[in-house]
């Protein structure tokens, strides 16, 4: 260990002050001057955002005796993650006002859940992966239960709380059984060991499995998916929004680094798996959203859905396919972001428009907002020139590259399925009377944030020549 | 002289055990987070064999790690409990099934 | 440097629609006609540059890409631009008489409620128009067709509280989907067998693809190259609006009389001539499509400007001569008088603009009445007006000396010296054109400004010249409608057009033509050798008499031929095919097919039964999620036993 090795953590030794620092202020700070730390947490993520790009290099760099890793994956990840979670907390705002939880607690949580994506992102060892993983969920578990007179909310807590302790055993009991066997935490030494076999035994194939569940279930795979629907729905929207995007990145970081670049060589033990995975997770996301009323379940259920597709790109097992499944990751935090960003813009006090009801006539009490809601449920169904279309588009091609015609062609028709929901939203917006007629107060600063996300869907999707090859160097 | 099979299969047995415990259990949740830790205990123990067989101390390093974090862990777990209690009146697994569908 | 200069060429114009289109209620009516003629004007000082630049400063050829959009297996979509003389020289044209579009507006716009999404409107049209004449590759041409297309369509249907306007938009929107279907074929074709979306790579295979054949039907070979020819102009008999597909442009004048002069007059339609001289290397190597070119280019050049002489309503007398002369355009196409048909184009440009601005200032002082028998007399209410018609009508009957002479005759001369089969016909169908040019162009002029005044008192009354902002343009187009055909030698002769256009030898007859070429001087007695000359001032002459010394012949004539003159009021019963012959069964095809195959077959058991089936099965399945914490964690815990049993216990064993 010596000082470059400090260098390559900057902007988590950043963050990682920064949340404590607003910890300590809080102590002395009057409970009327909240204020401050909202604008606090957004300087953070802003610094690190300047920090991560001014310590961006080509190439990679391994720290810390090989545990942590810099390269322009992780880059370009912690750089989505920032952006999306300055919006989320930039919408979260007049919604936690309004409900009396606008506390330093919900930023700081926040920002230690980023610290620990950027760690679970930069992991390059077991046990990195695993302090990573557990800063995110022990933040996120908290979060869930933030609002803490809400019957919903709490039993969402504990739901995930269990299920995810669950998962974490796991994960934690399948990388004992790769240690055991190949001797090393490492995930370079792991890589190394496999090489050198001829075959798998029982053991690494039993680990395998193991760490494919806790995979599947920080993803949200069917059947591991089942407290996507419950926590999505009984969070407060904010929250329902910040899980499923940054988290969503940061364990498409945590997938990249443990299956890929550790157990990269077993991938045809895993394919398998991951197919009947991805193809359980369309076929359940796709259909059971048709039967939502809630629009926040009805997003889980699209997100069981996207996970099918970006397991997909992993089924390809190539560079092409993993950069496609990056660049449906990364677009699909973009385009959740704006959706949830709606979602939170429509509740006011006492009210959360979460039925799908609530958004009648929306195109008659704000045509804009209207608009947006419209770009974004286009781009999550993949109708072109959003950006959804694309990352659909890519991920089949690297599907279709290996020959598995088979699963594009299933992954097609069901997200014609899923089509209907999306279109289902719009119709109720476009052709439905308005019920609610309370006027829908917006500040310019969410106002611009929220617009230009949407807008972002569509301008990637005309444009989608720099991200794409953004993710091509980031994966090769 | 205890083999390195032994420990294993005592791991696997507190692994079976606790999740056992997980979906067995229909009545109390504190249960469900004692089985959490036993499962964390599994893990530990596989750990540490394999560290003390392989030679390499990293595998007990990292269940210094485990049970920090499970303690962090279990800290969280009881404090939703209370505020679950306090919302619902009750811990009762059965019962907590407001959202479904 | 000059890269950013081609960038902002076309960008320019983009910004003022966008302000004008987006932020119009902000910047007020004035704020709209200062920024779009601005950034128009920008656009024109700049191509002034890239004019002097390629054309008398002979730098390099730029082809390069400006953005790479993807890259699929190899092949690269991009925006890219490609300047040479040709292209410099279409944006010199555009820009050009946008500008004037845009100054003359101001005036004829003036009381408009939609004046901000005008000039909106037509800024994006300048931008498209760019777009495509600046592209290097298939794809932007593509986009640039189909922008200009749609600024088309929503300036023709300006006016959309007006039925007969939506229902001209609609035609022109159908009928070019035609030619834009044949279009999208030909580059399909293009894609498949060269591998490339870019001009220079499928020129390059140009000579490799005339040797392969297509086998469409069992039996039938086709050269791919006549494939891709014809194909292609097909899109550009759309656009470009020659027979049969012409039904749309004479419709089209339903449009504010601005966009009659800029888009379906001088930039918009002759996009289809510009596409067939950027694709010369194409067209060289394929003698029948070059033949389909000149009987199409003949029929419309002749039988559109018969037409003309029964009109009544002013503008649509200017539309069918702008039909007639693209024909003039397209005949040159054929006969590979590459130089000579974008020469026309140019000189075209300036003086039908020039005539239709005219015609719209006519139609100002006469309070939008468009009737020319209610006319007459107008020469000493609008001096100015008069003159530069007079200047435009002379300009398009070719009149010595004139833009429009030196180019009218060069295309003729080329014919004569082609050796293609159509090429006898087309010759002669051109010399009966020129008589028929000067005889309804003469017959507009003498009914519009000479003769009794027919208007009604009213109207009389307040009988003045427009004001400056209409005039102005006027003056500025009547100029190179003069004199632009003074420099025809070097475009028309010489080895201007060198890099941009491709001319087999065999084919080169503007090279024959410029042998026998002795200075302008020369050029214009050679003329009076030839029937040409004659024939246009016959025309003239045989208009003042009819119209103006013995009105009631031409009636006498109308009722003495009343079969044919029932059958040319009708177009030629075009329309009356389109709308009761193709529209009516193809609406009955499609009604069967709704009732059968839609109704029952796809809505009822495909789309209902599957949605029906999807949402029957969602119900069920929401049921799996019981709200159960155990039954969460047995569905994991289910899951990794059965992912542990299939792939590891089943592979061990």
């Amino acid at each position: 260990m010596n000082m470059s090795d400090f260098a390559l953590i900057v902007p988590e030794i950043f963050v990682l002050t920064m949340a404590s620092v607003i910890l300590v202020i809080d102590a002395f700070l009057h409970s009327d001057r909240r204020e401050i730390f909202y604008l606090l947490a957004l300087t953070t993520l802003f610094g690190a955002i300047i920090l991560t790009w001014v310590n961006h290099f080509d190439g990679r760099a391994l720290g810390f005796n090989g545990t942590f890793v810099v390269d322009t994956m992780a880059d370009v990840l912690k750089f989505v993650i920032y952006l999306v979670t300055a919006a989320i907390f930039v919408y979260s705002r007049q919604y936690l006002k309004a409900r009396d939880l606008f506390k330093s607690e919900f930023y700081i949580l926040g920002l230690f859940a980023v610290l620990g994506m950027m760690i679970l992102i930069s992991a390059h060892s077991m046990l990195t992966v695993y302090l990573g993983l557990e800063l995110m969920s022990l933040s996120l578990y908290s979060m869930v239960a933030f609002n803490r007179n809400n019957v919903l909310s709490s039993e969402a807590a504990m739901k995930y709380f269990v299920l995810g302790g669950f998962a974490s055993g796991v994960l934690l009991y399948g990388m004992s059984l790769v240690y055991g066997v190949s001797g090393t935490l490492d995930l370079a030494g792991v890589s190394e060991y496999l090489a050198a076999q001829q075959s798998f035994s029982a053991p690494i194939l039993l680990g395998m499995v193991f760490i494919i569940v806790a995979l599947a279930f920080k993803l949200g795979a069917v059947p591991f998916h089942m407290w996507v629907p419950d926590i999505y729905h009984g969070s407060s929207s904010v929250v329902t929004a910040f899980i499923s995007t940054s988290a969503k990145l940061a364990v498409f970081g945590f997938s990249m680094r443990l299956l890929i670049e550790g157990m990269g060589i077993m991938q045809d033990s895993w394919r398998d798996i991951l197919i009947i995975l991805s193809v359980l997770s369309l076929l359940i996301g796709n259909i059971v959203a048709i039967a939502q009323t809630n629009i926040k379940r009805m997003l889980a259920y699209s997100t069981i859905s996207h996970v099918g597709f970006i397991l997909l790109g992993f089924i390809a097992a190539n560079p092409e396919g993993y950069s496609a499944a990056m660049f449906y990751t990364v677009t699909y935090a973009i385009t959740g972001a704006a959706a949830f960003g709606i979602v939170i813009l429509l509740s006011r006090e006492g009210f959360e428009a979460d039925n799908i009801d609530d958004y009648k006539g929306l195109n008659y009490r704000n045509s804009w907002y209207a608009f947006l809601m419209l770009l974004v449920m286009f781009s999550m169904a993949g109708v072109p020139p959003m950006v959804g279309f694309y990352a659909k588009l890519l991920v089949l091609k690297a599907v279709i590259g290996q020959g598995m015609y088979w699963l594009a062609i299933v992954a097609v028709l069901l997200s014609v399925v899923g089509a209907f929901y999306y279109l289902r939203v719009i119709k109720v917006m476009y052709f439905d009377g308005a019920e609610d007629r309370n006027k829908i107060i917006v500040g310019s600063g969410v106002h611009a944030v929220l617009s230009s996300n949407a807008l972002l869907a569509l301008l990637l999707g005309l444009f989608p020549g720099t991200l794409i090859s953004l993710c091509l160097t980031a994966i090769s | 002289m205890v083999a390195l099979s032994d420990y294993l299969i005592l791991g696997a047995i507190l692994f079976c055990l606790s999740i056992a415990g997980i979906f067995l259990n229909r009545k109390n949740i504190i249960v469900l987070l004692m089985s959490l830790e036993l499962l964390l205990l599994s893990a530990n123990m596989n750990f540490i064999a394999f560290s003390h067989f392989l030679g390499d101390i990293t595998g007990q390093i990292f269940v210094f790690f485990i049970l920090t974090v499970a303690a962090a862990e279990a800290a969280i777990g009881l404090a939703i409990l209370v505020v679950l209690f306090r919302n619902k009146r009750t811990i009762n697994v059965e019962q907590i099934d407001t959202m479904r569908g | 440097m000059v890269e950013k200069i081609y960038l902002a060429i076309p960008l320019l114009p983009l910004f003022g629609a966008i302000a004008a289109g987006l932020f119009g209620r902000y910047i007020g009516r004035s704020g709209a006609h200062w920024i779009t003629i601005l950034s128009v004007l920008g656009s024109f000082v700049l191509s002034t540059i890239v004019i002097k630049h390629i054309i008398f400063d002979h730098a390099s050829v730029y082809n390069e890409a400006i953005y790479i959009w993807m890259i699929s297996d190899g092949i690269r979509f991009e925006i890219g631009f490609l300047i040479d003389e040709l292209t410099a020289l279409m944006i010199g044209i555009v820009t050009f008489v946008s500008l004037m579009v845009h100054i003359y507006t101001i005036g004829y716009m003036r009381d408009d409620p939609g004046y901000q999404r005008f000039f909106s409107y037509i800024a994006l049209f300048t931008f498209s128009m760019l777009m495509l004449v600046m592209s290097n590759n298939f794809l932007q041409l593509f986009f640039g067709w189909e922008a200009v297309g749609l600024a088309s369509y929503l300036l023709i249907g300006f006016w959309h509280q007006r039925e007969t306007a939506i229902l001209a938009n609609l035609k022109a929107f159908l009928i070019n989907r035609v030619g834009d279907f044949g279009f999208l074929l030909g580059i399909a074709v293009i894609f498949a067998y060269a591998n490339s979306l870019d001009y220079a790579e499928v020129f390059a295979k140009a000579e490799n693809l005339s040797l392969q054949t297509i086998n469409i039907f069992a039996g039938s070979e086709w050269n791919v190259i006549t494939m891709i020819c014809i194909l292609l102009f097909i899109g550009a008999m759309g656009k470009s609006a020659q027979f049969p597909l012409h039904v749309w442009l004479p419709d089209s004048m339903e449009g504010p009389t601005p966009i009659s002069a800029l888009i379906h007059a001088a930039t918009m339609v002759t996009a289809g001539i510009f596409m067939v001289a950027r694709m010369s290397p194409l067209y060289e190597l394929s003698e029948t499509a070059l033949n389909f070119i000149l009987m199409i280019g003949s029929i419309t050049a002749l039988f559109m400007g018969l037409l003309g002489l029964i009109q009544y309503d002013i503008k649509r007398v200017v539309a069918y001569s702008t039909l007639s002369q693209l024909g003039y355009m397209t005949v040159a196409l054929g006969a590979s008088a590459y130089g000579a048909a974008i020469f026309h184009l140019m000189t075209h440009a300036f003086f039908k603009a020039l005539l239709f601005l005219a015609a719209g200032s006519v139609i100002i002082a006469m309070h939008h009445e468009q009737d020319m028998r209610k006319m007459g007399g107008l020469k000493k209410y609008m001096p100015i007006t008069h003159w530069t018609s007079l200047i435009g009508c002379l300009a398009l009957i070719g009149f010595p000396l004139f833009s429009g002479f030196f180019s009218k005759d060069s295309i003729i001369g080329a014919v004569q010296y082609s050796d293609l089969s159509a090429a006898n016909t087309a010759y002669m169908a051109l010399l009966a054109g020129v008589f028929v040019t000067a005889l309804y162009s003469f017959r507009m002029y003498f009914m519009v400004f000479h003769t009794r005044d027919r208007m009604d008192e009213h109207t009389r009354e307040y009988l003045t010249e427009t004001s400056w902002v209409v005039t102005m343009p006027l003056v500025l187009l009547a100029i190179p409608s003069i004199f632009s055909g003074f420099i025809f030698e070097p475009i028309v002769f010489g080895e201007f057009f060198s890099r941009s256009i491709h001319v087999a030898d065999s084919h080169n007859v503007l090279n024959e033509l410029g042998s026998t070429f002795e200075g302008i001087q020369g050029f214009v007695m050679h003329a009076f050798s030839g029937p040409v000359t004659y024939l246009a001032f016959a025309g003239v002459g045989v208009a003042y008499w009819i119209y103006v010394i013995k009105p009631q012949f031409a009636v006498d004539m109308q009722h003495r031929f009343n079969l044919i003159y029932k059958f040319m009021d009708n177009k030629y019963y075009i329309d009356h095919l389109y709308i009761n012959v193709f529209s009516v069964a193809g609406r009955a095809i499609g009604k069967v097919l709704w009732k059968l195959g839609d109704n029952v077959v796809i809505d009822g058991f495909i789309v209902n039964g599957s949605a029906r089936a999807m949402g029957w099965l969602s119900n069920v399945l929401r049921h799996l999620q019981t709200g159960y914490l155990y039954h969460y964690a047995f569905a994991m815990i289910a899951g990794m036993i059965a992912l542990i049993s299939m792939f590891v216990i089943a592979v061990n064993i």
